[in-house]
């Protein structure tokens, strides 16, 4: 299906907000002003895109500890996000939370998440909770092709399956979790889909670099569980990484000229563009304009992050409970 | 002597026991790094660097790097050592106790008892922990406490490179499941270790690392040397802290303690994990219980507050107990009427 001209800027947008804001912390965490532990989305964009560009805010999402993207495509907003890495008190997790626990509730965006397979069993709650509910809204838990071989990660897929929850498991395969590779740790086959297929889901493939992949694939899979009684269903998408596992990584596990390549070829942004610009839908200077815009609204963001007030030993204490 | 860091430490100690003993097995997630890549094996050898270079030396058999599953991993580690091998199993971060518990909990730590005594299970559980690196509420905590009120674990926090060797290799020869908590603050830190290849410290002995009749302050970890700060800082005043680094929680060195309040009448107990059910509040229980006689002051704990453990810089360094909080604890006891 054609999407118009509005739609197709936006989700360049979209992608383009999470690749300049992920290379911008690349660039601000070596200065060593950025505190703990950051794990860049770059490489990834079309997934988080494609997949949160048929969601509204009543649609659930459950990301990791690689959570920017995430955040960024499900609505997050950029100067909230880049307040919280900075640990700032205007954060949207006012410092307490940083890189790996983004959240905010209110957009549908359940939580970035420290603890690898721990977001896929608390999708099928936001995806049970959204079949009762019955208005054909769902869960997505995004999980890395690492996660995939968590017991959680198992044991939500079953429980969707019995529960008929309305979730959708979105497996992204970079084919790394950290230092190892997809085609160690992996030990069935050479694929996750056909393992969510054996809990009895059915299950979709699609390339997470190319964007109109992602999205023509998920419009299917969602026309699929937004069904009252269908329950739930999973989806592959093979994608890229484009920087280290965590920012310092030494990548000693890429082979020679990997990441070059992966760059050239395998770039969702340059594939978008040259896709919509040979197509004629959009022109090179439509795109531009929205990457002067994106830069801009990234510096933006860091500016503020920078002079926002800090968080108080006061602060510490609040927010353990609602009451005590 | 030798001088190396508390991470090189803990390496060495586990190549030559490997080396000792041909049933210790390494197991954990990217102990060796680069499984399935293009970039080949030992990619990175232990995301702490602490199993660096021993799958080049003893082999994939006995240095195993697994998918991300702690619970099969902790679960490997129990069947591993019920069926006669001294597994050292690597939890990357303490925090993932919360992914795999059961299998340390409920099956390693009591299968001997269970079985009425008929059986052994020589497991180390290497875990990395506490706060000072803003990795926020999820990979930032202090578990021992959790662990130390486990009947049938032992548990092992060294505080010096020295420590390490002698105590992880207690650790691998016993015949017990042993938690050992290598503190992520202190895997830089250099000492002296003793190049005996046999050097063990026992289990159960505390250390006294500064000695004088005031104030006892008894801590382990990363705040150990918070304290000994604050004691050679108060030794100028002319105040005397003894400090008692416990080395293991479990077994804990009651005697070590009592001795110290015998002379000193006051405690303050510094500790990294949370107030309630801690092991401050352990041992100054069992300080009031045994030695209320003695005591001239009420014990006090240094601890964090009820809360998670925060992201941001500012809240980090709140939250976690300082010199000047453990000064101020000491100077508190000290005043007491
Ligand atoms: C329970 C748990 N185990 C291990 C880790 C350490 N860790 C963080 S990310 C990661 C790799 C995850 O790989 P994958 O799921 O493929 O996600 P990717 O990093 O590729 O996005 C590991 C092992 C963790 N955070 N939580
Ligand atoms: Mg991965």
């Amino acid at each position: 299906m054609q999407l118009s001209r509005d739609q197709l800027l936006r989700a360049y947008r979209q992608m383009k907000v999470i690749r300049e804001f992920e290379e911008r912390l690349h660039v601000d965490i070596q200065t060593g002003e950025i505190a703990g532990f950051t794990h860049l989305y770059c490489g990834q964009e079309a997934v988080a895109v494609g997949v949160c560009e048929h969601l509204s805010a009543d649609d659930k999402i459950v990301s990791t500890h690689r959570g920017h993207g995430h955040c960024l495509a499900k609505g997050c907003d950029v100067d909230g996000m880049m307040a919280e890495i900075w640990g700032s008190r205007d954060g949207l997790c006012k410092g307490k939370g940083g890189s790996m626990h983004i959240a905010d509730v209110d957009k549908g965006m359940l939580g970035a998440n420290g603890i690898v397979g721990a977001g896929a069993p608390i999708a099928v709650g936001a995806g049970i909770a959204a079949k009762i509910n019955g208005k054909g809204h769902v869960s997505i838990a995004f999980s890395g092709d690492g996660a995939c071989n968590q017991g959680t990660t198992f044991e939500a897929m079953n429980m969707a399956v019995v529960t008929k929850a309305a979730c959708i498991f979105v497996f992204e395969n970079n084919h790394y979790s950290e230092h190892t590779g997809f085609e160690y740790a992996v030990g069935t086959s050479k694929d996750i889909a056909s393992r969510a297929e054996a809990f009895g889901m059915k299950v979709w493939r699609g390339d997470g670099t190319d964007f109109f992949s992602v999205f023509e694939t998920m419009r299917e899979v969602l026309d699929y569980v937004r069904v009252p009684g269908n329950g739930p269903a999973a989806v592959e998408f093979d994608t890229e990484r484009f920087f280290g596992h965590f920012e310092g990584d030494p990548q000693r596990y890429r082979g020679p000229g990997e990441l070059d390549r992966i760059r050239e070829t395998r770039d969702c942004l340059k594939k978008f563009r040259a896709s919509v610009t040979g197509a004629g839908l959009l022109s090179d200077g439509d795109l531009d304009t929205v990457d002067a815009d994106v830069l801009q609204a990234i510096e933006d963001a860091v500016t503020k992050a920078k002079a926002a007030p800090r968080p108080t030993a006061e602060d510490v204490l609040e927010d353990v409970y609602i009451s005590y | 002597m030798a001088r190396m860091m508390y991470r090189e430490a803990v390496l060495s100690t586990i190549a030559e026991e490997m080396e000792r003993d041909e049933n210790v097995v390494v197991l954990g997630e990217d102990v060796v790094g680069g499984m399935g890549t293009a970039g080949g094996p030992e990619a990175i050898g232990g995301i702490w660097s602490t199993s660096a270079g021993l799958f080049g030396k003893f082999g994939a058999d006995r240095v195993i790097d697994t998918p991300i599953s702690e619970s099969a991993i902790m679960g490997a580690a129990a069947g591993l050592a019920l069926t006669g091998k001294r597994p050292v199993a690597e939890l990357m971060f303490a925090d993932f106790i919360g992914v795999s518990l059961d299998q340390i909990w409920n099956q390693l730590a009591k299968f001997r008892y269970m079985f009425g005594g008929k059986t052994k299970c020589p497991a180390v559980i290497r875990m990395a922990w506490g706060a000072g690196y803003n990795a926020a509420a999820q990979h930032s905590q202090a578990v021992h406490h959790i662990l130390t009120g486990m009947p049938g674990l032992k548990v092992v926090m060294p505080s010096t490179p020295a420590d390490v060797k002698g105590l992880l290799r207690t650790a691998i020869r016993d015949d017990d499941p042993v938690i050992f908590l290598e503190h992520k603050a202190l895997y830089g830190v250099k000492g002296e270790v003793p190049d005996d290849k046999d050097f063990m410290i026992p289990f159960g002995h505390a250390r006294l690392t500064r000695a004088g009749n005031d104030v006892t302050i008894v801590s382990t970890g990363l705040l150990l040397g918070f304290c000994e700060a604050v004691a050679d800082k108060l030794a100028a005043e002319g105040i005397g802290c003894d400090v008692i680094d416990l080395r293991t929680t479990s077994p804990l060195d009651e005697e070590a303690i009592l001795d110290s309040v015998e002379v000193t009448g006051r405690l303050v107990v510094v500790d990294e994990t949370n107030p309630r059910c801690s092991l401050a509040g352990d041992i100054c229980a069992m300080v009031a219980e045994k030695a209320f006689a003695s005591l001239k002051a009420p014990p006090l704990s240094v601890t964090p507050p009820h809360t998670p453990v925060p992201f941001a810089r500012e809240l980090e360094t709140a939250y976690l107990p300082s010199i000047p909080k453990i000064e101020a604890a000491v100077r508190k006891v000290l005043s007491y009427r």
